[in-house]
């Protein structure tokens, strides 16, 4: 059996953060649940093709998806229960924002099986939250923080953001001395990005934000700050306990199977990449598409067939592959990943991680060293002091760290 | 075909840029019948797309129309359309040669602009008589009383019964076409002195070779004459005679004195029937050729590079080709350090180095790399050899250099007086000397300079526009050289000399212009690993340094819900731009850097 996590996109929020670009939008009266119907529909038909799969972790994303009422949730999850064979430990996470749950629904949450909360929190600085359009302050995170660990939570995550306009070097260290006394289990620390379209982008002139010195040290402040509590960095944004690195976010960078399902949501499973269409009306036409008669007639499914395997196998029957059926239900980018795309791909996510890559696995996987593909970049790189090799593996420098992006863009090919 | 002499009108229109030119001329050809305006594209006569975006003729375009007058009698007008700017001004005064009057254009809001004022006296001096028309009366600033009377005290040419006419709106045409019967002479000369015809243009034609437009000013020419180029000295035999259709060549038996019209004669190369020179009849020549023709030499200069080194054969034929057709276009291949293997190109100016680039990237598809324009300096060496310098790396070492010229332009400014101050500062600036200013009437004036050209090749006409609010007008001729004290500005990147950077210079400016170039590449080259220093050097000497500072880390993108396409699409861009850039040494320039420099003064 193949290891599956699965993604599930939940697009509702309060209202938009300044800064934010991803796909979410405001949630109005009964939009909630007839989003989170079509979502069962989805999981329902997509579940056909995972017969081999099991589930290790599952993350609710968003958007803000401790906004859905929390049967909500429970729905959403006793479906996957239903259509996929979970593993005991398997991690579950749900992100939330301060303000948005209570002590029962983070009870709720429990019940449900989910045993990991990721807090948006960004500062703990009141001013810094209101410029960039957070609807809580540090007040009412410290409430959300007490009652997710009185409700049960032994893993929580809180996030955290660099660069943010009126942000002081100082006012920085403070955020992090108060999130490490806090002690989570881990901490995902970002630099806040202006993308092209969100209102912090287009008003940017009227805020000051921390210059690149200051962005710089606040930076290095964040590795040295977070070591020192005893976090360890295992992936170039992500800090954690040992033993609490994020299982979820580490498939992406391993590039392990992972379904996404919902609005927009991306997956890649066998080496296939896609993802969801973006719009509610498309969305929805593609979950119908799923369900049409023509789709099961071609394929030959009946309701009453229970093995998984050999539903999978009626449902690609010749002529008709997996990608395709992807395309004709409406997914957008539905791409088959060749083999040198997979070899970039091995490099340019597995790097991301502090313990980098195994050159054994390049061999294995690809039939060539990672040398005959990409000898001129790694030794050049070496040199540079960029990449380090020990053993097997082959990792990112601390300084290698810092300029990742010119290190991943050289092993495009 | 009949040829009454007596019933030829052959004229061109002039006017400063913008005042109706080409509007009126699709009116005329409308009006005469030769197409209706339904067939009509707008302004046919400039034919090139470029020339219609830029609203300007670049190429002469002659048009033959019969026009049945009050009179009674039958007309034919040849309408010789001239190129409406400084850079062609040689290709102005064939043509205007090729007439025997003017039609012109002054715009009634406006009045006279210094390019009216240049195109009227070149006009006068081929003895064209010009009659003036009266445009745009319709527009609500339109003084037409003021401008007749502008036309007769700065010009000094009749104007109080000009025709008012609106060519936008098609009225007051009748009046310019009866006019131009009226006022414009008939052409002299004998159909039976021998052939002697001006040539005033030409062009390629891949099956005829190359088409020559031409005015025969004595005697005749059909099919099997056996003519000679009297400067070049080429000789063919005529193939072909006809005259010009509205965007086609009409054949027809013979064309004698005082027709205009076309000849083919299997001619290959358009150098051979240079603008300016004369046709003769190699069996019955004439005794003296034409006057006025002039061997036309490049002004500006640049290097041309293709973006992608590759592409280097397809810029080798896209040149051929277009020299073709354009007999003032050279280039010679160069190879540079930073940019490979490219050509060192001279043109007549900076509009014709503009259009010539942009028909590169437009008609033959080539993304080009193109170096700062330079003209030619003389530079003259201790041991009294002279070199004509066209590539700024080809300077020879300054311990052989005994001293330096550059060209000089006469200059003339047209300004309304509250402009006079800031123009007269530019001129300055731009190392003018002054000469003198005329006031045209109270509130105008026409300021006279000699300008270095090296000062005004870029952007001295953006400038010009900017500090008079688009007011002032500007016309300028070659005056010869004077010696300067130039030096060659070097730029170093990460101490490499980059020599596609290299410039010549004023002394006097050096500093200046080596401070802004380092702040314009400081901002184009993007951070590296290290820092790279930017230097900018006379002599060796470093006179100013900027520095790119070193990258010392990436932003920390979140990476949602695993979209790794979005994540690799950015990581593609960062290598994309990599692929855009020039090595030198071990940084990556951009190759908008290397045209950076141009606009170094768009403060």
């Amino acid at each position: 059996m193949r290891d599956l996590s699965i993604y599930i996109h939940i697009p509702f929020c309060v209202r938009k953060c300044l800064y934010c670009d991803f796909l979410s939008g405001l949630a109005r009266g009964g939009e909630m649940e007839s989003y989170v119907n079509l979502l069962l529909r989805e999981i329902k038909k997509q579940a056909i093709f995972y017969g081999d799969h099991r589930v290790i972790s599952i993350f609710l994303g968003g958007g803000t998806p401790s906004l859905l009422p929390a049967w909500e949730t429970g729905r959403i999850l006793e479906r996957v229960r239903e259509e996929f064979l979970l593993t005991e430990d398997a991690e579950i996470t749900i992100e939330c924002n301060p303000g948005t749950v209570t002590a029962e629904k983070l009870e709720n949450y429990i019940t449900y099986g989910i045993n990991r909360l990721s807090i948006g929190l960004q500062s703990t600085d009141d001013g810094e939250l209101a410029r960039i359009g957070r609807i809580h302050d540090y007040g009412s995170f410290l409430e959300t923080y007490r009652l997710a660990r009185e409700a049960g939570f032994r893993n929580v995550n809180i996030d955290l953001m660099a660069g943010l306009p009126g942000q002081s070097l100082a006012s920085y260290r403070k955020t992090l001395e108060r999130v490490v006394a806090l002690s989570p289990e881990h901490i995902s620390a970002y630099s806040l990005i202006l993308e092209e379209g969100t209102p912090l982008y287009v008003n940017q002139k009227e805020y000051t934000f921390p210059d690149e010195e200051e962005e710089r040290e606040m930076y290095e402040l964040t590795g040295r700050c977070l070591e020192k509590a005893g976090f360890h960095r295992y992936e170039i944004s992500n800090y954690a306990r040992e033993g609490r690195e994020c299982r979820h976010n580490k498939v992406y960078w391993c590039r392990g199977d992972y379904a996404g399902f919902g609005l927009g949501a991306s997956s890649m499973v066998r080496n296939v990449r896609w993802k969801n269409p973006d719009g509610q009306a498309d969305y929805a036409a593609c979950v119908e598409k799923m369900e049409a008669d023509a789709l099961n007639r071609v394929a030959g499914i009946t309701e009453t067939e229970t093995d998984r395997t050999a539903r999978m196998k009626k449902i690609c029957p010749k002529g008709m592959d997996f990608a395709e059926m992807l395309r004709q239900t409406g997914r957008r980018e539905v791409q088959i990943l060749t083999t040198q795309e997979q070899m970039e791909e091995f490099m340019f996510l597995g790097l991301r991680l502090t313990e980098g890559v195994d050159l054994q696995d390049f061999q294995r996987y690809f039939g060539k060293t990672a040398e005959e593909v990409y000898g001129e970049q790694i030794s050049s790189f070496e040199k540079q002091g960029l990449l380090k090799r020990e053993g097997r593996r082959l990792r990112l420098t601390p300084r290698g760290v810092d300029v990742s992006n010119v290190v991943f863009s050289a092993f495009l090919l | 075909m009949t040829t009454d002499q007596s019933k030829i009108r052959n004229f061109c229109i002039v006017a400063h840029i913008d005042h109706g030119k080409s509007t009126l001329a699709d009116r005329i050809i409308e009006k005469t019948g030769l197409l209706t305006s339904r067939e009509m594209q707008a302004q046919i006569l400039d034919n090139m797309d470029l020339e219609r975006e830029r609203g300007i003729t670049i190429k002469a375009q002659t048009v033959r129309i019969i026009y049945q007058a009050k009179d009674g009698n039958e007309y034919i007008f040849n309408l010789i359309d001239t190129p409406g700017h400084v850079d062609f001004n040689y290709e102005v005064s064939r043509s205007l040669a090729a007439c025997d009057g003017a039609i012109l254009v002054v715009d009634a809001a406006q009045g006279i602009e210094a390019q009216t004022l240049a195109n009227v006296y070149l006009a006068l001096d081929h003895d064209l008589d010009v009659f003036p028309v009266i445009n745009k009366i319709d527009l609500p600033s339109a003084e037409p009383e003021r401008v007749k009377n502008e036309i007769e005290d700065v010009i000094g040419i009749e104007a109080q019964d000009a025709p008012l006419i609106s060519a936008k709106n098609g009225t007051g045409i009748e009046d310019v076409l009866e006019a131009i019967v009226e006022k414009i002479p008939a052409p002299g000369g004998s159909p039976d002195n021998p052939l002697q015809a001006l040539i005033f243009d030409s062009v390629y034609d891949s099956y005829k070779g190359v088409i020559v437009f031409c005015r025969i000013k004595e005697g005749r020419v059909k099919k099997g004459t056996k003519i000679r180029m009297m400067a070049t000295g080429a000789t063919a035999e005529v193939v072909e005679v006809g005259y010009f259709g509205a965007g086609q060549f009409i054949p027809c038996d013979e064309l004698t004195a005082g027709m205009v019209g076309y000849l083919t004669a299997s001619i290959k190369n358009v150098k051979d029937t240079a603008v300016g020179d004369t046709v003769t009849d190699v069996d019955n020549p004439c005794a003296e050729p034409l006057p006025g023709y002039k061997k036309v030499n490049s002004m500006v200069y640049c290097g041309m590079y293709p973006a992608d080194g590759a592409k280097y054969p397809d810029l080798r034929d896209a040149l051929e080709k277009l020299k073709l057709n354009d007999a003032s276009l050279n280039y010679e291949p160069e190879t540079s350090i930073a940019l490979g293997f490219g050509f060192r190109c001279g043109f007549l100016g900076l509009l014709h180095l503009e259009i010539i680039q942009e028909r590169l990237e437009r008609e033959y598809n080539l993304d080009l790399v193109t170096t700062a324009p330079g003209v030619i300096y003389r530079v003259y060496k201790t041991n009294g050899e002279m070199i004509e310098l066209t590539n700024p790396s080809n300077l020879p070492d300054p311990s052989e250099i005994d001293y330096m010229e550059e060209p000089v332009v006469s200059a003339e400014i047209m300004v309304t007086t509250e402009f006079i101050g800031p123009i007269m500062q530019l001129c300055q600036e731009r190392r003018g000397r002054y000469i003198s200013t005329e006031y045209i009437e109270a509130s105008r004036a026409l300021l006279k300079y000699d300008l270095p050209l090296n000062e005004i090749i870029y952007d001295f006409f953006d400038a010009l526009k900017s500090r008079s609010r688009g007011y002032a007008s500007f016309d300028y001729e070659l005056k010869g050289y004077e010696q300067s004290k130039l030096v060659k500005l070097d730029i170093l990147i990460n101490h490499d000399e980059v020599d596609a950077l290299s410039f010549i210079v004023h002394a006097d400016s050096a500093y200046e212009r080596g401070r802004k170039m380092c702040e314009k590449l400081k901002d184009e080259i993007p951070r590296h690993l290290f820092e790279i220093p930017i230097q900018a050097a006379v002599g060796g000497k470093i006179i100013a340094r900027e520095t790119v500072k070193a990258m010392r880390k990436d932003v920390l993108a979140k990476c949602y819900g695993g979209d790794i396409t979005r994540k690799k699409k950015l990581l593609e861009k960062q290598k994309e731009g990599k692929k855009r850039m020039r090595q030198v040494g071990n940084v990556e320039i951009p190759q908008s850097a290397f045209m950076s420099v141009l606009k170094l003064d768009d403060n």
